[in-house]
């Protein structure tokens, strides 16, 4: 630690408070799209700044910028130390020490912890001997700088993701780092982990480096970063300082939205519950949970990764069957032993990994939006009749407006918001009662969510019970008849939007 | 990190070695005796030979089978072109061998990594492009008429015990030269760990700078040339040049070479484990025969031995086992 303060004592000769990087008319264009427009970006020593914005804002652009991936459009003016860095490629900008911790690590996961963390001597155009132990030595320095103790030779794949997040850490501060930027690092951490983290980030920030923080966790921005840069839709909105900032303002900055558009106020005390949970366990993801929703009510499930709340849904849809407790649906008692028996009780889950577990990527729009009821669509031969399907995907793509090109292409070639209505239009399509949605707006853009919940209130308007899982509490705030709060398996909490502020239900899932 | 350290499925091959070469001690009279393990040793050789090129192209992330028939033109290319060297030597035999392969491996690397099409498909192709290209040209025949230095039998050891004369070929010693050479090609030199990375995890390699390219050509040309020295080998060790000899061989050397722990997906594997794949195969084989087990039925219990390995060593059979015993152990998605 000292060997670093030393470092920046002794770094180029600048004014106090000069930026380390400074970054003027920065734009981007690809193809017609313009991801980047004159967007500005500057960050002192030390700092740890705050990169926010809604998804496809243009962040992942201007980090490929700034790490010499993509070249900006003329006119940019790029300034580091206060020397012109313009036409820097991704080994100049490893030269100065910018260093970027992609989201999803980009680690070796067969290799040792000290390898993947001193991977850098491996590189060079010329092949050279490898030296285990001095690689051993680096890394076991650089984990000793950060506090952190972890097996050397253990490979990577058997350590838990908030390890492999440090030794991702860990290895862009083998490289003598300047400035790192941090992609969601703590997007699959639980409380404890991040908080791990942020001591790290505050660790990093006192030795000189600056950190970059990108984070949809509005709570830790303000937490953590001392200003945060706001993008728009490839624009500049402005670099504020986050004393005297607010969750919900930033929201506002970010989305270019005010939030005036009201809470549900409906009243469904009367109206029939389609599901009731009571005391439900399952160890160790949850315990006692009880809960209902009415005909036509949408109820809002928060709280942070890892609160339990995705085995809770796992289980409803007979995925992850629970230890103790009763379900009933619309009245009778069910325990599911699959979730195809959910499927066929009229329960559909929509899963939080769209990519991965929602769609089957490579097949066209029509085949994912009828594989659920593939069944239904069986001719007098037995065998998928075309006229059936292309009826039903007519139908579900008309109804829920999604914008495609033709129903053979791919669902790979759709958008996020459009393939998240694919999604929907797969499970809606089984006909269900329940219907459970798991973080639908994850990597879904402004206007596509809205979209998204105009579909959700009309579904509900039809008589549909609704389980809203969302860990960005505005989603559950302005579109849940409830909300139910989530932690560490337990519901520790239960609110009425129009009884309660938005910051209120902020500030007890954050805290 | 120690030098020598031994994975999980290594000393469990070797257990698993140790128990058979044992058992098949006590069963027959002959299997323990120095005769017939150099002999075992000589006959695998040339697979070993194989295993370590075809063990660089899996560790990169990649799979190639058209490395034997690749080993069969090389063998033509070899025997036509030596008279133009003045009959040549062992240097020029495998200058040339090993050119031709890295040749022919630098091929399929072309294919693979210019026109990013999966290395089974054009391997695939290219197997069949290379042998009935052979086929075609040599029009079946086989070539008997070798230059003495290669069908000379040369021992690079031989001592006489009292089950009679036991030696080295040196085919062993070309084997030794090759497995050190891509022990140190894996272990010790930066690029071997960058082939590492690029299997383990193709995205992240690219983004800390590694040249996919060059280690596409790398690991496919490594394999070529040891096709190509193996080739050589063989045909010294067959004392002819026959089209389809090395054909279908392909398959026993990944299977064993699976089996000594490589992973088909890329990041995993030891030489080690090659050399201890193909022996443990060769040994069931050699122990069928002295047993007098019809050579029928080799096939199927090498097979059966090969899943069964390769069942017990995998991850799943740990995973079911633990959820067995813990039913939650799932971390938050």
């Amino acid at each position: 630690m000292t060997s670093a303060l030393s470092r920046t004592a002794d770094g180029p000769r600048i004014q106090a408070g000069a930026p380390l990087l400074q970054l003027d008319h920065i734009s981007k264009r690809f193809g017609g799209v313009k991801a980047l427009d004159d967007v500005r970006f500057d960050i002192k020593r030390g700092e740890v700044l705050c990169l926010a914005g809604e998804n496809g804002c243009g962040k992942s652009t201007l980090i490929k910028i700034i790490s010499g991936v993509h070249q900006p459009e003329r006119g940019a003016a790029m300034l580091f130390d206060g020397r012109s860095i313009e036409g820097l490629s991704p080994a100049t900008a490893r030269a100065l020490g910018i260093q970027v911790i992609w989201q999803d690590l980009a680690l070796f996961p067969e290799m040792s912890v000290a390898e993947n963390i001193a991977f850098e001597s491996n590189l060079g155009a010329r092949p050279r001997l490898v030296n285990y132990r001095a690689m051993r030595a680096a890394a076991a320095r650089i984990l000793d700088r950060l506090g952190v103790k972890l097996n050397l030779d253990a490979s990577l794949r058997t350590l838990a993701i908030a390890q492999r997040q440090i030794v991702a850490v860990a290895r862009a501060l083998v490289a003598e780092a300047t400035l790192v930027f941090m992609d969601e690092p703590t997007a699959s951490l639980s409380q404890a982990e991040t908080d791990a983290l942020l001591v790290i980030v505050r660790r990093l920030s006192a030795e000189g480096i600056a950190v970059v923080f990108v984070s949809h966790r509005l709570a830790e921005v303000l937490d953590v970063c001392s200003r945060v840069t706001v993008l728009r839709d490839g624009r500049f909105v402005g670099t504020f300082p986050t004393e005297g900032m607010t969750q919900t303002r930033l929201t506002e900055l970010m989305t270019g939205k005010t939030f005036d558009y009201a809470v549900q106020e409906r009243d469904l005390s009367s109206a029939p519950v389609v599901l009731s949970v009571e005391n439900l366990s399952r160890a160790p993801d949850y315990a006692n949970v009880s809960l209902t929703i009415r005909r036509g009510e949408i109820v809002g499930l928060t709280g942070r990764l890892g609160s339990g709340r995705t085995e809770l849904a796992l289980s409803l849809f007979g995925m992850a069957p629970a230890s103790t407790g009763t379900v009933t649906l619309e009245g009778t008692p069910v325990r599911f032993a699959s979730n195809r028996e959910a499927i066929r009780a009229g329960v559909a889950y929509v899963s939080e990994d769209r990519l991965q577990l929602g769609l089957i990527q490579p097949q066209s729009i029509a085949d994912n939006t009828a594989i659920a009821v593939l069944d239904s669509l069986l001719g007098p031969d037995h065998l998928i009749s075309a006229r059936r399907q292309s009826a039903l995907v007519d139908t579900w793509i008309h109804d829920l407006g999604v914008k495609i090109g033709h129903p053979g292409h791919a669902v790979s070639t759709l958008s996020g918001g459009n393939q998240q209505r694919i999604v929907l239009a797969k499970w809606l399509a089984t006909n269900p009662k329940l219907l459970i949605l798991d973080c639908p707006t994850v990597g879904v853009d402004v206007g596509a969510r809205a979209g998204i919940f105009a579909i959700i209130h009309k579904l509900a308007k039809a008589g549909m019970a609704i389980l809203l899982i969302s860990d960005e509490i505005p989603d559950v705030y302005f579109n849940a008849d409830r909300i139910l709060h989530m932690r560490n398996g337990r519901i520790v909490g239960a609110y009425v939007p129009g009884e309660t502020t938005l910051d209120t239900i902020e500030g007890a899932v954050h805290a | 990190m120690p030098r020598l350290r031994i994975g999980g499925t290594e000393r469990w091959l070797i257990l698993v070695i140790v128990a058979m070469g044992v058992a098949l001690g006590l069963l027959t009279p002959t299997f323990l005796t120095l005769p017939n393990l150099f002999d075992l040793l000589n006959a695998s050789a040339v697979n070993i030979i194989f295993g370590a090129g075809l063990l660089v192209v899996l560790i990169a992330g990649g799979i190639d089978i058209s490395f034997t028939v690749a080993a069969s033109v090389v063998q033509y290319l070899t025997a036509i072109t030596v008279p133009l060297f003045g009959g040549g030597d062992w240097a020029v035999g495998l200058l040339l061998a090993g050119a031709f392969g890295t040749l022919l491996g630098c091929v399929n690397a072309f294919f693979i990594y210019q026109f990013r099409i999966v290395s089974i498909v054009v391997t695939i192709a290219t197997y069949n492009l290379f042998f009935g290209l052979l086929m075609f040209w040599s029009g079946g025949v086989s070539i008997y008429d070798l230059p003495d230095w290669w069908t000379t039998r040369v021992v690079i050891f031989g001592t006489e015990t009292a089950s009679g004369h036991a030696e080295l070929s040196l085919t062993v010693l070309v084997m030794a030269l090759c497995v050190s050479a891509t022990w140190l090609l894996l272990r010790r030199t930066s690029t071997g760990r960058q082939l590492y990375a690029l299997g383990d995890n193709p995205e992240g390699a690219r983004r800390v700078g590694i040249n996919i390219g060059a280690m596409h050509y790398l690991a496919f040309g490594w394999l070529g040339l040891m096709a190509g020295i193996g080739g050589l080998m063989q045909a010294h060790y067959a004392q002819e040049v026959v089209p389809n000899a090395l054909y279908g061989r392909e398959l026993d050397v990944l299977a064993a070479v699976v089996l000594g722990g490589a992973r088909l997906g890329g990041g995993r594997g030891t030489i080690l484990g090659v050399f201890l794949g193909i022996i443990l195969v060769a040994m069931t084989q050699n122990g069928l025969n002295l047993l007098g087990i019809s050579p029928y039925a080799f096939k199927m219990i090498i097979g059966a031995i090969i899943l069964v390995a390769i069942t017990l060593s995998s991850e799943g059979v740990g995973r079911l086992i633990g959820s067995w015993r813990r039913p939650a152990e799932r971390r938050a998605a």
